[in-house]
């Protein structure tokens, strides 16, 4: 396949809004474009984790190798979903097709293609749920919504399914309150038990399952990893940090996304996370077997995320931690605040998470046990117990982009802004239909954060590059601070294509930048080596 | 799965063109791999590709870029010991190029 070129003009020229299609949406057999699809998942990543159906397949080829009964296991599986997940049947039976979601959806805004209006991606799996388990649809067929399984019908769902992130940004203007994610996560599911997974999907979660992380990183990699942040730590502070892991009668365990270990610019944000907690003294470990706060098991199916996420509770069981404390993340935090205590709980061998700096009591994670970093740091410098020099970050003019989990998953939208209103003395926010409850997506989430779909990022990505724009002409707007891996990997990608110049930043790196350490020599550089403002030379 | 013809043989591939057995590789691989990019390999890019697959050996997966910067103006001096002297030696990144010349499978997850 030939490398994507397409320009962002020509990218953006190729949206049509008001082309009718010509033919019916039934009628329009699915096509899959070069470089809006990823690849199949690999065999040996399906056996690791016992998949069905574990063989190498590709979405280009005629034959996706399905086992000979495959409308039989879907039609179980339906069966099975729709009696387990009471919402699941609710929000098949009550759409009235009203389309106030249809232009809410970053992949329809982005492309145009009306299957990305998130009613009619719904209306794909529904036309089938209608035929096979409602009555109108057996007698009326077609005149009810209504169509037969057939392969197309497999491929099309395969081809749309993973073109919706999950993000629920649609939701949130459902007049019924319809979660179309679920509907999304129901379909992926189907298609799992069909072994038709991607490679970016189920890498990460075979390697989950075995070393702990979606990387693969090895306990000793985790460990050469840390030390060479501490060493740049060293040089820019003159401070020699000497964190512990896996360390039995810790106060605190911190869990983070393994992504910020491996790739900038998560790995600023990693020793901003370092540096905060050596400033206050907390009393925490790294593990190196709960290495991962993500789940991209989270993508495949609800079994599969539980599994991967057992290991968190285990790990503070075993080390006999009182709380969890997370890392900047997205999904990990609509997996942690909305199914982890039901999933692996109750975590009765935790206390309800309290600063030891503060003595805050965090209530809102009563039975989780687990906060949010940011939930930490803004009590932290609401407190007064971190010293803070903004004007070091003075050469940024920094914007927030709500990750879709944190915002609309649980809710957190004040932390992060408090925080970056302390470290930064330029913030300015994006227009604010764009933002908070109603952020877009960053176009790649949900495991479609490959190389081969670029095109389709970029065009789930445009909403949100065309805010950061805006901001930019207005505001002269220069970093694109998030809470999120998979921001962090994926924005970096997004403003090199629309928006040359701006950079992406974790909020817990502008934190390390800002923080005024004991002991520390004179700061000459940020963390990224880079001079301090005033600190150039002439 | 892909193959690629080295040396008579049909190697598997990934579908972006990695190496899926490590053992398959051998120096003559990269060059070949390179010359497909339209690329010679001096004696600057094996300094880069022998510290993957080193630093593979020991790790399980290619360093951080950062790592690789470091290492690289260590031993090539600090005029080199940047991502631009990288980039010139690996126009398509060399977390990408140079992997898959050293034989070394793509990281994923959130990166």
């Amino acid at each position: 396949m030939a490398k994507f070129s397409k320009k962002p003009q020509d990218l953006i020229a190729d949206i049509d809004y008001s082309k009718t299609p010509q033919t019916e949406w039934m009628d329009t057999p699915v096509e899959f474009k070069e470089h809006t699809f990823c690849w199949g998942a690999k065999g040996k990543n399906l056996e690791v984790v016992g998949f069905p159906n574990a063989r190498d397949w590709s979405p280009t080829e005629e034959d996706w190798k399905l086992p000979q009964d495959w409308e039989n296991i879907v039609m179980e599986g339906i069966k099975d979903r729709l009696s387990k997940y009471r919402s699941f049947k609710l929000f098949m039976d009550i759409c009235v097709r009203c389309g106030a979601c249809a232009d809410k959806c970053h992949f329809y805004i982005g492309s145009g293609d009306p299957k990305n209006m998130p009613v009619l991606r719904a209306e794909l799996f529904r036309s089938i749920y209608r035929r096979y388990f409602t009555a109108p649809g057996r007698v009326f067929g077609r005149l009810a919504g209504a169509r037969e399984l057939t392969l197309q019908v497999l491929k099309e769902w395969w081809y749309y399914f993973y073109q919706c992130t999950e993000c629920r940004r649609c939701s949130v203007f459902c007049p019924y309150g319809i979660d179309t994610a679920e509907i999304t996560m129901m379909v992926r599911e189907l298609t799992n038990l069909l072994g038709l997974n991607t490679d970016w999907i189920s890498g990460p979660v075979a390697n989950c399952y075995m070393k702990g992380n979606h990387l693969g990183l090895e306990p000793h990699t985790i460990k050469s990893s840390v030390e060479f942040f501490l060493d740049d730590i060293e040089t820019i502070t003159g401070i020699r940090i000497e964190p512990t892991f896996n360390r039995k009668g810790a106060e605190v365990l911190f869990v983070t996304p393994s992504g910020d270990l491996f790739a900038d610019p998560g790995t600023y944000t990693a020793m901003g996370y370092l540096m905060l907690f050596h400033e206050i003294g907390l009393d925490y470990t790294w593990s190196t077997y709960a290495s991962e706060g993500g789940n991209f098991g989270f993508f495949t199916s609800n079994e599969m995320a539980k599994r991967l996420n057992a290991k968190i509770y285990a790990e503070a069981k075993r080390l006999g931690v009182k709380w969890i404390l997370g890392g900047e993340c997205g999904h990990m935090w609509r997996v942690l605040n909305q199914y982890m205590d039901t999933w692996n709980g109750p975590a009765d061998f935790l206390e309800v998470p309290k600063s030891p700096i503060t003595g805050t009591v965090f209530e809102n994670a009563k039975t989780t046990k687990m906060i949010h970093i940011t939930e930490f740091t803004a009590d932290l410098i609401r407190n007064n117990k971190i010293k803070l020099d903004p004007s070091r970050n003075d050469n940024l003019i920094v914007t927030y982009h709500d990750s879709c989990n944190t915002a609309r998953g649980m809710g957190l939208l004040e932390e992060p802004r408090y925080i970056i209103r302390h470290v930064c003395n330029h913030f300015y926010e994006m227009p604010e239909d764009t933002i908070r409850e109603k952020t877009f997506c960053c176009g790649s989430g949900t495991g479609l954060n490959a190389g081969e779909n670029m095109e389709l990022r970029m065009r789930g990505g445009l909403p949100r590059a065309m805010a950061v724009k805006h901001v930019k002409e207005k505001h002269g707007v220069n970093m694109l601070a998030n809470v999120c891996a998979i921001d962090r990997a994926t924005l970096s990608a997004l403003m090199d294509y629309y928006n040359k110049g701006v950079r992406v930043t974790g909020v817990h790196e502008m934190v390390g930048n800002a923080l005024v350490m004991k002991g520390e020599k004179p700061r000459e550089t940020n963390l990224r080596a880079e001079p301090l403002p005033g600190k150039e030379e002439a | 799965m892909p193959t690629i013809e080295f040396q008579g043989k049909q190697l598997e591939v990934d579908e972006d063109g990695y190496l899926v057995n490590l053992d398959d590789w051998q120096p003559d691989l990269a060059t070949q791999l390179a010359s497909g990019d339209g690329l010679t390999l001096t004696e600057n890019h094996w300094e880069v590709i022998n510290f993957l697959r080193d630093y593979y050996q020991k790790y399980q997966i290619a360093p951080m870029i950062k790592i690789l910067v470091k290492e690289i103006g260590k031993v090539m001096g600090p005029e080199k010991g940047n991502t631009k002297y990288l980039y010139e030696l690996f126009p398509d990144g060399p977390a990408k190029q140079a992997c898959r010349y050293a034989g070394l499978p793509k990281p994923t997850g959130c990166v």
